[in-house]
Protein backbone atom coordinates (compact mmCIF):
# COMPACT_ATOMS: atom_id res chain seq x y z
CA UNK A 1 0.00 0.00 0.00
CA UNK A 2 1.67 3.55 -0.54
CA UNK A 3 2.25 5.66 1.79
CA UNK A 4 -0.52 8.08 0.91
CA UNK A 5 -3.02 5.90 0.65
CA UNK A 6 -2.50 5.16 3.93
CA UNK A 7 -2.02 8.72 5.45
CA UNK A 8 -5.57 9.38 3.54
CA UNK A 9 -6.98 6.69 6.03
CA UNK A 10 -4.92 7.76 9.25
CA UNK A 11 -7.91 9.43 11.41
CA UNK A 12 -10.32 6.91 10.39
CA UNK A 13 -7.84 4.21 11.77
CA UNK A 14 -5.98 5.09 14.50
CA UNK A 15 -8.80 6.94 16.07
CA UNK A 16 -11.89 5.22 14.90
CA UNK A 17 -13.73 8.11 13.54
CA UNK A 18 -16.46 7.59 11.06
CA UNK A 19 -19.79 9.60 9.88
CA UNK A 20 -22.96 10.99 11.40
CA UNK A 21 -25.73 11.76 8.93
CA UNK A 22 -26.82 15.12 9.97
CA UNK A 23 -29.94 14.66 7.94
CA UNK A 24 -31.64 11.01 9.42
CA UNK A 25 -28.77 10.60 12.43
CA UNK A 26 -27.48 7.29 10.79
CA UNK A 27 -23.88 6.68 12.37
CA UNK A 28 -21.18 4.62 9.34
CA UNK A 29 -17.80 3.16 9.93
CA UNK A 30 -16.14 3.32 7.50
CA UNK A 31 -16.89 6.60 6.99
CA UNK A 32 -18.40 7.31 3.63
CA UNK A 33 -19.61 10.56 2.05
CA UNK A 34 -23.18 9.67 0.97
CA UNK A 35 -25.85 8.21 3.65
CA UNK A 36 -27.64 5.28 2.12
CA UNK A 37 -30.64 5.81 3.37
CA UNK A 38 -30.68 9.96 2.17
CA UNK A 39 -28.58 9.92 -0.73
CA UNK A 40 -28.65 13.63 -1.98
CA UNK A 41 -29.81 14.89 1.27
CA UNK A 42 -26.77 13.53 2.75
CA UNK A 43 -24.56 15.56 0.44
CA UNK A 44 -22.62 18.26 3.28
CA UNK A 45 -24.17 16.98 5.85
CA UNK A 46 -22.18 13.71 6.88
CA UNK A 47 -19.69 14.84 10.18
CA UNK A 48 -17.24 13.16 11.39
CA UNK A 49 -18.02 11.03 14.35
CA UNK A 50 -15.57 9.39 16.85
CA UNK A 51 -16.61 5.92 17.96
CA UNK A 52 -16.03 4.66 21.56
CA UNK A 53 -14.87 1.27 20.62
CA UNK A 54 -16.80 -0.78 22.40
CA UNK A 55 -18.24 -3.43 21.01
CA UNK A 56 -19.42 -7.64 21.19
CA UNK A 57 -18.09 -10.19 18.74
CA UNK A 58 -20.38 -10.83 15.58
CA UNK A 59 -18.48 -13.60 14.28
CA UNK A 60 -14.87 -14.76 14.15
CA UNK A 61 -12.20 -16.90 12.41
CA UNK A 62 -8.60 -18.20 13.44
CA UNK A 63 -6.49 -17.37 10.65
CA UNK A 64 -3.82 -20.35 10.14
CA UNK A 65 -2.74 -19.21 6.84
CA UNK A 66 -1.81 -15.37 6.49
CA UNK A 67 -1.23 -13.13 3.81
CA UNK A 68 2.76 -12.26 3.14
CA UNK A 69 2.76 -9.27 5.56
CA UNK A 70 0.96 -11.20 8.00
CA UNK A 71 2.81 -14.37 8.51
CA UNK A 72 4.72 -13.52 11.53
CA UNK A 73 1.67 -13.49 13.12
CA UNK A 74 -0.14 -16.54 12.43
CA UNK A 75 -2.34 -18.00 13.92
CA UNK A 76 -4.43 -14.79 14.84
CA UNK A 77 -8.27 -14.57 15.19
CA UNK A 78 -10.20 -11.83 12.93
CA UNK A 79 -13.52 -10.88 14.00
CA UNK A 80 -16.35 -9.06 12.05
CA UNK A 81 -17.44 -6.91 15.78
CA UNK A 82 -20.34 -4.90 16.19
CA UNK A 83 -20.21 -1.38 17.54
CA UNK A 84 -22.33 -0.19 20.55
CA UNK A 85 -22.95 2.53 18.32
CA UNK A 86 -24.47 0.02 15.65
CA UNK A 87 -21.63 -0.07 12.80
CA UNK A 88 -19.57 -3.64 12.40
CA UNK A 89 -16.05 -3.30 11.35
CA UNK A 90 -13.43 -6.08 10.66
CA UNK A 91 -10.75 -6.10 13.18
CA UNK A 92 -7.99 -8.59 14.33
CA UNK A 93 -8.93 -9.71 18.33
CA UNK A 94 -5.91 -9.66 20.80
CA UNK A 95 -4.93 -10.59 24.27
CA UNK A 96 -7.58 -13.68 24.25
CA UNK A 97 -7.43 -17.48 23.49
CA UNK A 98 -8.74 -18.93 20.50
CA UNK A 99 -10.82 -21.39 22.56
CA UNK A 100 -11.98 -18.61 24.99
CA UNK A 101 -13.54 -16.34 21.91
CA UNK A 102 -17.48 -17.15 22.01
CA UNK A 103 -19.56 -14.93 19.53
CA UNK A 104 -21.34 -12.22 21.68
CA UNK A 105 -17.92 -11.33 24.06
CA UNK A 106 -17.95 -7.61 24.99
CA UNK A 107 -14.69 -6.09 23.47
CA UNK A 108 -12.65 -2.58 23.48
CA UNK A 109 -10.93 -1.12 20.53
CA UNK A 110 -6.69 -0.74 21.59
CA UNK A 111 -3.93 0.92 19.25
CA UNK A 112 -1.67 -1.70 17.59
CA UNK A 113 0.61 -2.07 15.20
CA UNK A 114 -1.36 -3.56 12.15
CA UNK A 115 1.77 -5.22 9.93
CA UNK A 116 5.07 -3.83 8.42
CA UNK A 117 5.80 -3.57 4.66
CA UNK A 118 9.41 -5.11 4.99
CA UNK A 119 9.88 -3.72 1.09
CA UNK A 120 9.60 -0.06 2.11
CA UNK A 121 10.27 -0.30 5.39
CA UNK A 122 7.16 1.25 6.51
CA UNK A 123 5.09 -0.08 9.94
CA UNK A 124 1.46 0.48 10.01
CA UNK A 125 -0.79 0.79 12.64
CA UNK A 126 -4.29 1.00 13.78
CA UNK A 127 -7.28 -0.88 15.74
CA UNK A 128 -7.56 -4.36 16.94
CA UNK A 129 -9.60 -4.89 19.61
CA UNK A 130 -9.55 -6.84 23.30
CA UNK A 131 -12.01 -8.63 25.64
CA UNK A 132 -13.21 -5.84 28.31
CA UNK A 133 -12.55 -7.56 31.75
CA UNK B 1 -36.09 -9.13 -27.15
CA UNK B 2 -35.21 -12.64 -28.82
CA UNK B 3 -34.85 -15.58 -27.96
CA UNK B 4 -31.04 -17.05 -26.93
CA UNK B 5 -29.84 -20.08 -27.20
CA UNK B 6 -26.05 -22.06 -26.71
CA UNK B 7 -25.30 -24.13 -30.02
CA UNK B 8 -21.71 -24.97 -28.87
CA UNK B 9 -19.41 -25.55 -25.78
CA UNK B 10 -15.67 -26.52 -25.16
CA UNK B 11 -14.06 -25.83 -21.91
CA UNK B 12 -10.08 -27.10 -21.34
CA UNK B 13 -8.78 -29.55 -18.74
CA UNK B 14 -9.11 -27.31 -15.24
CA UNK B 15 -6.20 -28.14 -13.38
CA UNK B 16 -2.17 -27.67 -12.50
CA UNK B 17 -1.62 -27.01 -16.40
CA UNK B 18 2.20 -26.27 -16.74
CA UNK B 19 2.30 -26.52 -19.99
CA UNK B 20 -0.24 -24.43 -21.03
CA UNK B 21 0.36 -20.47 -21.33
CA UNK B 22 -2.72 -18.28 -20.85
CA UNK B 23 -2.93 -17.94 -24.82
CA UNK B 24 -3.20 -21.81 -25.56
CA UNK B 25 -5.71 -22.64 -22.70
CA UNK B 26 -8.16 -19.74 -24.12
CA UNK B 27 -7.63 -20.74 -28.20
CA UNK B 28 -7.80 -24.01 -27.06
CA UNK B 29 -11.37 -23.92 -25.04
CA UNK B 30 -12.75 -21.02 -27.74
CA UNK B 31 -11.76 -23.81 -30.81
CA UNK B 32 -13.75 -26.41 -29.25
CA UNK B 33 -16.90 -24.15 -28.66
CA UNK B 34 -16.79 -23.18 -32.48
CA UNK B 35 -16.40 -26.62 -33.42
CA UNK B 36 -18.65 -28.26 -31.45
CA UNK B 37 -21.22 -25.27 -32.72
CA UNK B 38 -20.39 -26.06 -36.41
CA UNK B 39 -19.43 -22.27 -36.71
CA UNK B 40 -16.76 -21.12 -38.91
CA UNK B 41 -14.83 -18.23 -36.76
CA UNK B 42 -15.21 -15.65 -39.94
CA UNK B 43 -19.16 -15.05 -39.00
CA UNK B 44 -18.37 -14.23 -35.40
CA UNK B 45 -19.82 -10.81 -34.93
CA UNK B 46 -18.97 -10.53 -31.10
CA UNK B 47 -16.59 -11.96 -28.07
CA UNK B 48 -16.74 -11.13 -24.39
CA UNK B 49 -13.92 -12.76 -22.50
CA UNK B 50 -14.19 -12.98 -18.78
CA UNK B 51 -10.74 -12.92 -16.60
CA UNK B 52 -10.87 -11.60 -12.68
CA UNK B 53 -6.93 -10.90 -12.98
CA UNK B 54 -4.41 -11.68 -16.12
CA UNK B 55 -2.91 -8.31 -14.93
CA UNK B 56 -2.01 -9.94 -11.42
CA UNK B 57 -1.53 -13.38 -12.82
CA UNK B 58 0.35 -13.20 -15.50
CA UNK B 59 1.33 -9.80 -15.93
CA UNK B 60 -0.98 -9.02 -19.10
CA UNK B 61 -3.78 -6.58 -19.27
CA UNK B 62 -5.79 -6.32 -22.40
CA UNK B 63 -6.24 -9.55 -22.91
CA UNK B 64 -10.06 -9.22 -25.20
CA UNK B 65 -8.05 -8.62 -28.47
CA UNK B 66 -5.98 -10.93 -27.72
CA UNK B 67 -8.52 -13.83 -27.45
CA UNK B 68 -9.38 -12.75 -31.39
CA UNK B 69 -6.30 -12.46 -32.77
CA UNK B 70 -4.94 -16.03 -31.43
CA UNK B 71 -7.98 -17.68 -32.79
CA UNK B 72 -6.90 -16.29 -36.14
CA UNK B 73 -9.89 -13.71 -36.33
CA UNK B 74 -7.52 -10.39 -36.15
CA UNK B 75 -8.43 -9.82 -39.82
CA UNK B 76 -11.92 -10.00 -38.85
CA UNK B 77 -11.71 -6.82 -36.68
CA UNK B 78 -14.35 -7.85 -34.53
CA UNK B 79 -15.58 -6.23 -31.09
CA UNK B 80 -14.37 -7.84 -28.04
CA UNK B 81 -14.77 -7.24 -24.56
CA UNK B 82 -13.29 -8.25 -21.49
CA UNK B 83 -15.74 -8.38 -18.36
CA UNK B 84 -13.76 -8.28 -14.65
CA UNK B 85 -16.51 -9.40 -12.06
CA UNK B 86 -13.62 -11.60 -9.46
CA UNK B 87 -14.93 -14.91 -9.87
CA UNK B 88 -18.19 -13.82 -11.36
CA UNK B 89 -16.01 -12.40 -14.57
CA UNK B 90 -17.14 -15.62 -16.57
CA UNK B 91 -20.94 -15.87 -15.55
CA UNK B 92 -21.30 -12.26 -16.43
CA UNK B 93 -19.55 -12.10 -19.63
CA UNK B 94 -21.96 -14.91 -20.30
CA UNK B 95 -24.75 -12.72 -19.80
CA UNK B 96 -23.27 -9.67 -21.21
CA UNK B 97 -23.08 -12.15 -25.11
CA UNK B 98 -26.43 -13.51 -24.40
CA UNK B 99 -27.87 -9.79 -24.30
CA UNK B 100 -26.34 -8.47 -26.95
CA UNK B 101 -27.66 -11.59 -29.22
CA UNK B 102 -31.18 -11.10 -27.35
CA UNK B 103 -31.02 -7.11 -27.98
CA UNK B 104 -30.27 -8.43 -31.88
CA UNK B 105 -27.28 -6.56 -32.05
CA UNK B 106 -25.68 -9.51 -32.83
CA UNK B 107 -26.23 -12.83 -34.53
CA UNK B 108 -23.29 -15.17 -33.30
CA UNK B 109 -21.50 -14.30 -30.59
CA UNK B 110 -19.05 -16.02 -28.22
CA UNK B 111 -18.55 -15.70 -24.60
CA UNK B 112 -15.54 -16.96 -22.72
CA UNK B 113 -13.57 -16.93 -19.72
CA UNK B 114 -9.99 -17.69 -18.39
CA UNK B 115 -7.05 -17.52 -15.90
CA UNK B 116 -3.78 -19.07 -16.02
CA UNK B 117 -3.56 -18.99 -11.93
CA UNK B 118 -0.15 -20.95 -11.38
CA UNK B 119 2.19 -19.16 -12.90
CA UNK B 120 2.67 -17.43 -10.01
CA UNK B 121 3.40 -18.74 -6.11
CA UNK B 122 0.49 -19.95 -4.14
CA UNK B 123 1.07 -16.96 -2.02
CA UNK B 124 0.39 -14.48 -4.76
CA UNK B 125 -1.86 -16.13 -6.29
CA UNK B 126 -4.03 -15.82 -2.80
CA UNK B 127 -3.38 -12.12 -2.22
CA UNK B 128 -4.94 -11.78 -5.94
CA UNK B 129 -7.78 -13.57 -5.32
CA UNK B 130 -8.14 -11.33 -2.05
CA UNK B 131 -8.33 -8.30 -4.16
CA UNK B 132 -11.94 -9.42 -4.86
CA UNK B 133 -12.62 -8.10 -1.03
CA UNK B 134 -12.59 -4.79 0.35
CA UNK B 135 -8.97 -4.15 0.87
CA UNK B 136 -9.02 -0.70 2.74
CA UNK B 137 -11.16 -2.65 5.20
CA UNK B 138 -10.73 -6.30 5.25
CA UNK B 139 -7.42 -6.43 3.74
CA UNK B 140 -5.68 -4.27 5.43
CA UNK B 141 -6.36 -5.67 8.64
CA UNK B 142 -5.11 -9.04 7.82
CA UNK B 143 -8.57 -10.41 6.45
CA UNK B 144 -7.93 -13.47 3.87
CA UNK B 145 -10.40 -15.13 1.18
CA UNK B 146 -11.16 -17.97 2.99
CA UNK B 147 -11.35 -16.09 6.32
CA UNK B 148 -14.02 -14.25 5.08
CA UNK B 149 -16.27 -17.45 3.90
CA UNK B 150 -15.03 -18.90 7.66
CA UNK B 151 -16.27 -16.05 8.90
CA UNK B 152 -19.77 -16.62 7.24
CA UNK B 153 -19.66 -20.41 8.45
CA UNK B 154 -19.16 -19.83 12.17
CA UNK B 155 -21.93 -17.15 12.10
CA UNK B 156 -23.99 -19.80 9.82
CA UNK B 157 -23.28 -22.51 12.59
CA UNK B 158 -24.43 -20.81 15.90
CA UNK B 159 -27.29 -19.65 14.02
CA UNK B 160 -28.25 -22.67 12.43
CA UNK B 161 -26.82 -25.15 14.03
CA UNK B 162 -24.93 -26.37 10.79
CA UNK B 163 -22.01 -28.65 11.66
CA UNK B 164 -18.64 -29.47 10.38
CA UNK B 165 -19.76 -32.46 9.61
CA UNK B 166 -22.46 -31.27 6.95
CA UNK B 167 -19.66 -28.53 5.59
CA UNK B 168 -17.56 -31.45 4.60
CA UNK B 169 -20.09 -33.73 2.94
CA UNK B 170 -20.38 -30.87 0.38
CA UNK B 171 -16.58 -31.53 -0.25
CA UNK B 172 -17.11 -35.52 -0.40
CA UNK B 173 -20.28 -35.02 -2.95
CA UNK B 174 -18.66 -32.80 -5.29
CA UNK B 175 -15.08 -34.91 -5.21
CA UNK B 176 -16.97 -38.01 -6.11
CA UNK B 177 -18.83 -35.77 -9.15
CA UNK B 178 -15.81 -34.66 -10.47
CA UNK B 179 -14.09 -38.21 -10.30
CA UNK B 180 -16.97 -38.73 -13.17
CA UNK B 181 -15.96 -35.73 -14.96
CA UNK B 182 -13.09 -36.16 -17.46
CA UNK B 183 -12.13 -32.02 -17.02
CA UNK B 184 -11.89 -32.08 -13.32
CA UNK B 185 -9.05 -30.49 -11.55
CA UNK B 186 -9.45 -33.47 -8.62
CA UNK B 187 -10.45 -36.74 -9.84
CA UNK B 188 -9.90 -38.28 -6.33
CA UNK B 189 -12.53 -39.33 -3.54
CA UNK B 190 -12.55 -38.15 -0.45
CA UNK B 191 -13.82 -39.04 3.13
CA UNK B 192 -15.28 -36.64 5.56
CA UNK B 193 -12.44 -37.30 8.34
CA UNK B 194 -10.10 -36.25 5.78
CA UNK B 195 -11.60 -33.00 5.11
CA UNK B 196 -12.07 -32.51 8.85
CA UNK B 197 -8.65 -33.51 9.50
CA UNK B 198 -7.09 -31.28 7.14
CA UNK B 199 -4.56 -29.01 7.65
CA UNK B 200 -6.65 -25.58 9.22
CA UNK B 201 -6.56 -22.45 6.71
CA UNK B 202 -9.26 -20.36 8.58
CA UNK B 203 -11.12 -22.31 11.14
CA UNK B 204 -14.04 -23.96 10.60
CA UNK B 205 -12.80 -24.25 7.49
CA UNK B 206 -9.59 -26.51 6.28
CA UNK B 207 -7.65 -26.83 2.86
CA UNK B 208 -10.50 -29.41 1.88
CA UNK B 209 -13.41 -27.03 2.21
CA UNK B 210 -11.60 -24.72 -0.02
CA UNK B 211 -11.48 -24.62 -4.02
CA UNK B 212 -7.72 -25.06 -5.33
CA UNK B 213 -5.81 -22.63 -7.72
CA UNK B 214 -6.63 -23.83 -11.37
CA UNK B 215 -5.35 -22.84 -14.73
CA UNK B 216 -8.05 -22.96 -17.61
CA UNK B 217 -10.86 -21.78 -19.72
CA UNK B 218 -14.07 -22.57 -21.58
CA UNK B 219 -16.28 -20.69 -23.97
CA UNK B 220 -19.79 -21.10 -25.39
CA UNK B 221 -21.44 -20.10 -28.49
CA UNK B 222 -24.58 -18.04 -28.78
CA UNK B 223 -27.21 -17.17 -31.06
CA UNK B 224 -30.56 -16.71 -31.17
CA UNK B 225 -32.66 -19.59 -30.79
CA UNK B 226 -34.36 -19.65 -34.02
CA UNK B 227 -31.77 -19.69 -35.74
CA UNK B 228 -30.02 -22.44 -33.91
CA UNK B 229 -31.17 -25.48 -35.72
CA UNK B 230 -29.03 -24.41 -38.97
CA UNK B 231 -25.82 -25.20 -36.57
CA UNK B 232 -26.68 -27.80 -34.24
CA UNK B 233 -29.25 -30.53 -33.95
CA UNK B 234 -29.44 -29.81 -29.68
CA UNK B 235 -29.34 -26.16 -29.10
CA UNK B 236 -30.15 -25.16 -25.59
CA UNK B 237 -32.21 -22.39 -24.62
CA UNK B 238 -31.22 -19.88 -22.33
CA UNK B 239 -34.48 -19.29 -20.64
CA UNK B 240 -33.02 -16.98 -17.77
CA UNK B 241 -30.70 -14.93 -16.86
CA UNK B 242 -30.06 -12.50 -13.68
CA UNK B 243 -27.82 -10.58 -12.10
CA UNK B 244 -27.05 -8.71 -8.60
CA UNK B 245 -24.70 -6.69 -5.73
CA UNK B 246 -24.27 -6.36 -2.52
CA UNK B 247 -21.99 -4.65 0.00
CA UNK B 248 -18.26 -5.23 -0.98
CA UNK B 249 -17.64 -5.49 2.60
CA UNK B 250 -19.16 -8.42 4.15
CA UNK B 251 -19.55 -6.46 7.71
CA UNK B 252 -21.72 -4.24 6.28
CA UNK B 253 -24.30 -6.86 5.34
CA UNK B 254 -27.02 -6.90 7.56
CA UNK B 255 -27.56 -10.51 7.52
CA UNK B 256 -23.99 -12.16 6.28
CA UNK B 257 -25.72 -15.67 6.23
CA UNK B 258 -27.57 -14.50 3.31
CA UNK B 259 -26.37 -13.53 -0.04
CA UNK B 260 -29.00 -10.87 -1.16
CA UNK B 261 -27.04 -10.41 -4.36
CA UNK B 262 -27.88 -14.01 -4.94
CA UNK B 263 -31.63 -13.64 -3.52
CA UNK B 264 -31.98 -11.11 -6.26
CA UNK B 265 -30.20 -12.44 -9.24
CA UNK B 266 -32.37 -15.82 -8.34
CA UNK B 267 -35.56 -13.94 -7.73
CA UNK B 268 -34.75 -12.04 -11.35
CA UNK B 269 -34.17 -15.39 -13.58
CA UNK B 270 -37.11 -17.29 -11.70
CA UNK B 271 -39.50 -14.29 -12.68
CA UNK B 272 -38.11 -14.42 -16.41
CA UNK B 273 -38.42 -17.89 -16.53
CA UNK B 274 -41.77 -18.07 -14.84
CA UNK B 275 -40.99 -21.33 -13.22
CA UNK B 276 -40.00 -22.30 -9.26
CA UNK B 277 -37.15 -23.91 -7.70
CA UNK B 278 -38.30 -27.14 -7.85
CA UNK B 279 -39.08 -26.76 -11.26
CA UNK B 280 -35.10 -26.96 -12.10
CA UNK B 281 -33.66 -30.71 -12.22
CA UNK B 282 -29.89 -29.88 -11.76
CA UNK B 283 -27.52 -26.66 -10.82
CA UNK B 284 -24.31 -25.58 -10.59
CA UNK B 285 -23.34 -23.52 -7.71
CA UNK B 286 -20.55 -21.46 -6.87
CA UNK B 287 -19.06 -23.72 -3.93
CA UNK B 288 -15.45 -21.89 -3.66
CA UNK B 289 -15.69 -23.12 -0.23
CA UNK B 290 -17.99 -25.83 1.44
CA UNK B 291 -19.89 -23.45 3.34
CA UNK B 292 -20.88 -21.14 0.44
CA UNK B 293 -22.59 -24.57 -1.27
CA UNK B 294 -24.46 -24.52 1.81
CA UNK B 295 -26.09 -20.61 1.81
CA UNK B 296 -26.14 -21.21 -2.54
CA UNK B 297 -29.04 -23.87 -2.00
CA UNK B 298 -30.70 -21.58 0.59
CA UNK B 299 -30.70 -18.28 -1.28
CA UNK B 300 -31.78 -19.68 -4.50
CA UNK B 301 -34.80 -21.44 -2.89
CA UNK B 302 -34.12 -25.37 -3.49
CA UNK B 303 -34.01 -25.44 0.75
CA UNK B 304 -35.37 -23.33 3.54
CA UNK B 305 -32.93 -20.83 4.98
CA UNK B 306 -30.52 -22.12 7.51
CA UNK B 307 -31.44 -26.10 6.14
CA UNK B 308 -28.93 -26.27 3.78
CA UNK B 309 -26.32 -28.19 5.74
CA UNK B 310 -29.00 -30.71 6.58
CA UNK B 311 -30.87 -31.17 3.24
CA UNK B 312 -26.75 -32.10 2.12
CA UNK B 313 -25.90 -34.42 4.78
CA UNK B 314 -29.32 -35.93 3.87
CA UNK B 315 -28.36 -36.68 0.73
CA UNK B 316 -30.96 -33.96 -1.33
CA UNK B 317 -27.91 -32.93 -3.52
CA UNK B 318 -26.00 -35.56 -4.57
CA UNK B 319 -26.33 -37.25 -8.06
CA UNK B 320 -29.06 -39.09 -7.39
CA UNK B 321 -31.08 -36.70 -4.98
CA UNK B 322 -33.70 -34.86 -5.34
CA UNK B 323 -31.97 -31.34 -6.56
CA UNK B 324 -28.18 -33.00 -7.75
CA UNK B 325 -25.95 -30.18 -6.87
CA UNK B 326 -22.01 -29.46 -8.82
CA UNK B 327 -22.99 -32.59 -11.02
CA UNK B 328 -18.83 -31.66 -12.73
CA UNK B 329 -17.39 -31.63 -9.01
CA UNK B 330 -17.89 -27.85 -8.62
CA UNK B 331 -15.49 -25.34 -8.12
CA UNK B 332 -14.26 -27.90 -5.03
CA UNK B 333 -13.44 -30.81 -8.02
CA UNK B 334 -13.65 -29.56 -11.01
CA UNK B 335 -11.64 -26.64 -10.17
CA UNK B 336 -11.66 -22.51 -10.16
CA UNK B 337 -10.02 -20.92 -12.42
CA UNK B 338 -11.85 -17.85 -11.29
CA UNK B 339 -12.60 -16.33 -15.21
CA UNK B 340 -13.45 -19.45 -16.42
CA UNK B 341 -15.40 -20.87 -13.63
CA UNK B 342 -18.86 -19.30 -14.94
CA UNK B 343 -18.36 -20.33 -18.41
CA UNK B 344 -17.64 -24.17 -16.88
CA UNK B 345 -20.79 -24.21 -15.43
CA UNK B 346 -22.61 -23.29 -18.66
CA UNK B 347 -20.61 -26.01 -20.16
CA UNK B 348 -21.81 -28.82 -17.95
CA UNK B 349 -25.10 -27.28 -18.02
CA UNK B 350 -25.35 -28.05 -21.69
CA UNK B 351 -23.69 -31.32 -21.46
CA UNK B 352 -26.29 -32.58 -19.16
CA UNK B 353 -29.07 -30.90 -20.97
CA UNK B 354 -27.79 -32.95 -24.24
CA UNK B 355 -27.39 -36.04 -22.56
CA UNK B 356 -24.06 -35.68 -22.90
CA UNK B 357 -22.97 -35.89 -19.62
CA UNK B 358 -21.49 -39.28 -19.23
CA UNK B 359 -21.22 -41.39 -15.88
CA UNK B 360 -22.58 -38.26 -14.01
CA UNK B 361 -25.77 -37.64 -16.33
CA UNK B 362 -29.01 -36.93 -14.65
CA UNK B 363 -31.76 -38.65 -16.61
CA UNK B 364 -34.11 -36.85 -18.68
CA UNK B 365 -32.67 -33.42 -16.92
CA UNK B 366 -34.83 -30.46 -19.09
CA UNK B 367 -33.69 -27.41 -17.09
CA UNK B 368 -30.79 -26.43 -15.37
CA UNK B 369 -29.51 -23.57 -13.31
CA UNK B 370 -25.82 -21.49 -12.76
CA UNK B 371 -24.90 -19.78 -10.09
CA UNK B 372 -21.30 -17.85 -10.01
CA UNK B 373 -20.64 -15.50 -7.25
CA UNK B 374 -17.87 -13.04 -7.22
CA UNK B 375 -16.04 -12.12 -4.00
CA UNK B 376 -18.04 -12.73 -0.72
CA UNK B 377 -21.28 -12.33 -2.85
CA UNK B 378 -20.89 -8.57 -3.43
CA UNK B 379 -21.90 -10.45 -7.16
CA UNK B 380 -23.63 -12.90 -8.69
CA UNK B 381 -25.31 -14.19 -11.32
CA UNK B 382 -27.23 -16.68 -12.54
CA UNK B 383 -28.94 -18.72 -15.56
CA UNK B 384 -31.49 -21.25 -16.34
CA UNK B 385 -31.17 -22.99 -19.58
CA UNK B 386 -33.00 -25.73 -20.40
CA UNK B 387 -34.06 -28.19 -24.25
CA UNK B 388 -36.34 -26.48 -26.04
CA UNK B 389 -39.88 -27.93 -26.61
ZN1 LIG C 1 -29.06 9.77 6.35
Amino acid sequence: MSVPRFWREIPQRYNLIGKKCTQCGQIYFPPRDVCPKCRRESIGKMEDYKLKGTAKIFTYTIIHIAPTEFVKQQPYIMAIVELDEGPRLTAQLVDIEPENVKIGIRVKAVFRKIKEDGSKGVIYYGYKFKPIS
Amino acid sequence: MREVAVIGVGMTKFGEVWNKSLRDLFTEAGMKALINANVSGSKINAMYVGSMSAGRFVGQEHIAPLVVDYAGLAETHIPATRIESACASGGIAFREACMTVASGMYDLVVAGGVEKMTDISGGEATETLATAADQEWEGFFGMTFPGLYALIATRHMHKYGTTPDQLAEVAVKNHANGCLNPNAHFRRKITAEQVLEATRVADPLGLLDCSPISDGAAAAVICPLKDAHKFVEKPIRVLASGQGTDTLALHERADICTMEATRYAAKAAFAQAGIKPKDVDLAEVHDCFTIAEITAIEDLGFVEKGKGGKATEDGMTRLDGEIPINTSGGLKAKGHPVGATGIGQVVELVEQLRGEAGKRQVSGAKRALAHNIGGSGASCVVHILEVPE
